[in-house]
């Protein structure tokens, strides 16, 4: 391989490889964070470490790290990268050299991030890190403060980058409402990072002014309020939760309209109702996180019904992906497989939000297990199989081969398996109040059995992704040649040689009138279906 | 005693309520998404969707019929958990009212009389609890699983929560917000006793308070003399 190429590269299906390689890493990272807590919580006492903090680092290096190292990056910065020119029909983006340092931002806030285990004082502060204890504590919160503002100038570059790219690099006829479902929600998520993430860098450097600096935004006793992180921090945080929700629900639509060979049902109902709607709630719902924090009543209450209402936009766009496949023509293939997935669990894990949206109700919930299991349903991992559908389902294209079909089945049905175990019993065990970010457990013996099965399911979970990443691994390298369009899909980027070159297509691609993304079921489609010739006339 | 509405019993109805609600929608629609899976799965004779096509009037029913169903459920949820929401909030006047101060890792309680526990509160039964809170150091959240009700304490701010003890027993109280080190070792308990009982402790514990203060020096003067 020439190292120096990929380095240095400004194509921006290299600068999303790289992306994707990062974020992986972060993942795997993260994901053995998660297996030794699980190791730790498997039975009532110390268990791997006698050492509280040790777990407690554990638990900061996951929840950041999977956060603003895996999720944010691999659908903002690879999938976004890769297949948002493909998809437009652009050669590249519209400031390729901004995206190259966009990418070495990220390389060093990951790298900052994995430093967390060899600092002499890593960081204990969650990655919430609300004070006082992130200013009271030993731990080392500078370096999250750098950690994030690297990431987030990272993601605010990549913003502007993008905006602009399908702003004014589509290609001829490529109109507004020809966009793919995936574009237009990445568009709103840069919209979302463009917006809030100086509020977070505000957050977290004034915790680092608070503690190093000698100044005091956070110390009641000179003037200062505790509250006003929180604040700061979830006005930022919540939305950042669409900017996960919003890319990942777009590579769902990809795939499942693609497996369907089926319209996109609703489509204007999707992008305005839908996208739109959660672009105009995300920035007044925050306070759901603040439910039992102090607040005054009124806008627990207030928010409560905006909260209550983020189910209209979304449910709409629910609608939208289970409308795709009526009438579809589904095949189940591994990228499929996930996609379905996807919707069972955004399924459950959206609907176990509405009681935590409920005050009261979250007055016993909040911070609990029940928490962790909701948020990792609707979030952690509904994004994770969405992302791990979407490498599946852009494999072919990125590398030009096809990876193994029963591995990937094999992988999607034991991680299917074991997130059902471990996040359904979580909840369960939330409910009968089992309180998240304990190191120990010893007023709740009787969830010592429930702990180890969760262990067991992690393992099974565990091995899961392992199958996947190493099937990409030997797909990649091994792979039958896949061709240019192996799912027989509408979509613009599988118009182009796989992969696709430098330029991505050797002469500037123009669509026809009457194409769509989506354009299934039409004369034009049926001439081109079930195996499209390499370079379709569209 | 009879008109006081127990926030804990509340709770479950409400939690019994939406439990319903959402299983009934989650059901649908996987239901719903099931049935596709398998209807217009691809077969050698079905190579292509046939995507209905939808009129202006059908897309638009789409978009207004789904959002005015889930408004109205959304708003039906508000105002019961609104309601509950006032039960929790809105403090019984006659009340044993308690003063918490967290800090790492106790709770540490005052009564109005002067009376300090610490990490063990008794309250009478058949009396509603206030606790008017704040910490010391980090943030800390006191709650109470068996009660249903948490909330934050931190310094600067003076919040508060309110339980209504019915039967004499145990409640584990645990600590909800991450607050250092040994967070998760930062437990106590609601011991309620019947109010014959609790009157002697408390009465037996102020007895204890305010007499040292004059007693041992009273004597100490008679020695000397």
């Amino acid at each position: 391989m020439h190292l120096k190429e990929w380095i240095f590269t400004t194509d921006h299906k290299r600068v999303g490889v790289l992306y994707l390689i990062g974020s992986m890493a972060a993942f795997a990272v993260a994901g053995v964070m998660a297996m030794l807590m699980r190791i730790e919580l498997s039975s009532l006492g110390p268990t791997l470490t006698a050492n509280p903090t040790q777990y407690n680092v554990w638990l900061y290096a996951h929840g950041a790290i999977m956060i603003l190292g895996f999720q944010i990056p691999a659908l903002t910065g690879f999938f976004a990268n890769y297949c948002i020119p493909l998809m437009i029909g652009a050669k590249d983006v519209a400031f390729p050299r901004v995206n190259a340092l966009s990418v070495w931002l990220f390389y060093v806030g990951i790298i900052l991030a994995l430093l967390t285990f060899f600092l002499p004082d890593p960081p204990d502060i969650m990655w919430t890190a609300y004070p006082p204890y992130s200013i009271l504590t030993s731990g080392n919160t500078a370096f999250y403060t750098f950690t994030v503002l690297i990431l987030g100038f990272a993601s605010i570059l990549g913003g502007v980058n993008f905006l602009t790219t399908v702003a004014y690099m589509r290609a001829p006829g490529v109109t507004w409402n020809k966009l793919n479902i995936f574009v237009w929600c990445t568009v709103a998520a840069f919209v979302l990072q463009l917006i809030f993430v100086p509020v977070l860098g505000t957050a977290v450097t004034l915790i680092s002014f608070d503690k190093y600096l000698g100044t005091h935004f956070f110390d009641p006793a000179r003037g200062g309020d505790v509250l006003t992180y929180q604040n700061l921090f979830w006005f930022y945080s919540h939305p950042a939760v669409y900017v996960i929700f919003l890319p990942f629900f777009g590579v769902v639509y990809e795939i499942v309209a693609t497996f369907a060979r089926n319209r996109v049902f609703n489509y204007n109902a999707v992008v305005i109702g839908g996208i739109g709607g959660i672009l105009a709630l995300s920035g007044v719902v925050w306070v759901h996180h603040l439910y039992v924090s102090g607040m005054a009543d009124w806008i627990r209450i207030g928010q409560m019904v905006t909260t209550l209402l983020i189910s209209v936009p979304v449910g709409l766009m629910v609608i939208g992906l289970v409308g795709t496949l009526y009438k579809g023509a589904i095949s189940f293939e591994t990228p499929m497989l996930y996609a379905l997935g996807v919707i069972f669990l955004f399924l459950i894990g959206g609907l176990t939000g509405i009681p935590l949206a409920l005050t009261a109700l979250t007055l016993h919930l909040s911070d609990t297990y029940y928490v962790v299991g909701h948020f990792h349903y609707v979030m952690a991992v509904a994004g994770t199989f969405a992302i791990f559908g979407g490498v599946y389902y852009w494999f072919p294209k990125i590398t030009g081969r096809m990876y193994n079909e029963f591995w990937g089945k094999t992988g999607f049905w034991l991680t299917f398996l074991g997130v059902n175990i471990v996040f359904w019993i979580m909840m369960d065990i939330g409910v009968q109040g089992m309180p998240r970010r304990y190191y120990d457990y010893a007023q709740f013996p009787q969830f010592e059995h429930a702990h180890r099965i969760m262990t067991a399911g992690a393992g099974i979970l565990g091995i899961g992704f392992a199958i996947a990443v190493l099937n990409w691994i030997v797909g990649a390298m091994k792979g039958k040649p896949a061709g240019a369009n192996p799912w027989g899909s509408m979509s613009l980027e599988w118009t182009t040689v796989s992969p696709p070159p430098h330029g991505n297509w050797a002469a500037p691609p123009t669509v026809a009138e009457g194409w769509h993304p989506y354009g299934y079921g039409t004369a034009q489609a049926r001439a081109v279906s079930p195996e499209p010739p390499a370079r379709p006339t569209l | 005693m009879a008109d006081i509405k127990d926030p804990a019993l509340g709770w479950d109805i409400l939690w019994h309520e939406v439990i319903v609600d959402i299983t009934i929608i989650g059901v649908l629609f996987a239901l719903l998404a099931a049935w596709f899976v398998f209807r217009y799965r691809r077969r050698p004779d079905r190579q292509q969707g046939e995507p209905p096509r939808l009129s202006p009037a059908a897309a638009v029913a789409w978009v207004i019929i789904p959002v005015f169903v889930f408004m109205a459920d959304d708003f039906f949820l508000a105002a019961n958990g609104w309601q509950l929401w006032n039960t929790y909030r809105d403090v019984p006047a006659d009340r044993l009212e308690v003063k918490l101060e967290s800090g790492m890792y106790s709770w540490d309680y005052t009564y109005p009389n002067g009376v300090q526990a610490q990490n063990e509160l008794r309250v009478p039964a058949g009396k509603p609890v206030l606790l008017r809170m704040s910490s010391r150091d980090t943030l800390h959240s006191h709650f109470i699983p068996d009660f249903r009700v948490k909330e934050d304490s931190m310094p600067g701010r003076v919040t508060y929560l309110w339980f209504y003890p019915q039967q004499p027993g145990e409640h584990l109280v645990t600590c909800a917000e991450y607050c250092g080190v040994m967070h998760s070792y930062m437990a106590g308990k609601v011991i309620v006793l019947p109010p014959q009982e609790f009157a002697a402790w408390y009465a037996a514990e102020a007895a204890k308070l305010a007499p040292p203060v004059l007693a041992p020096a009273a004597k100490m003067k008679r020695k000397s003399a």
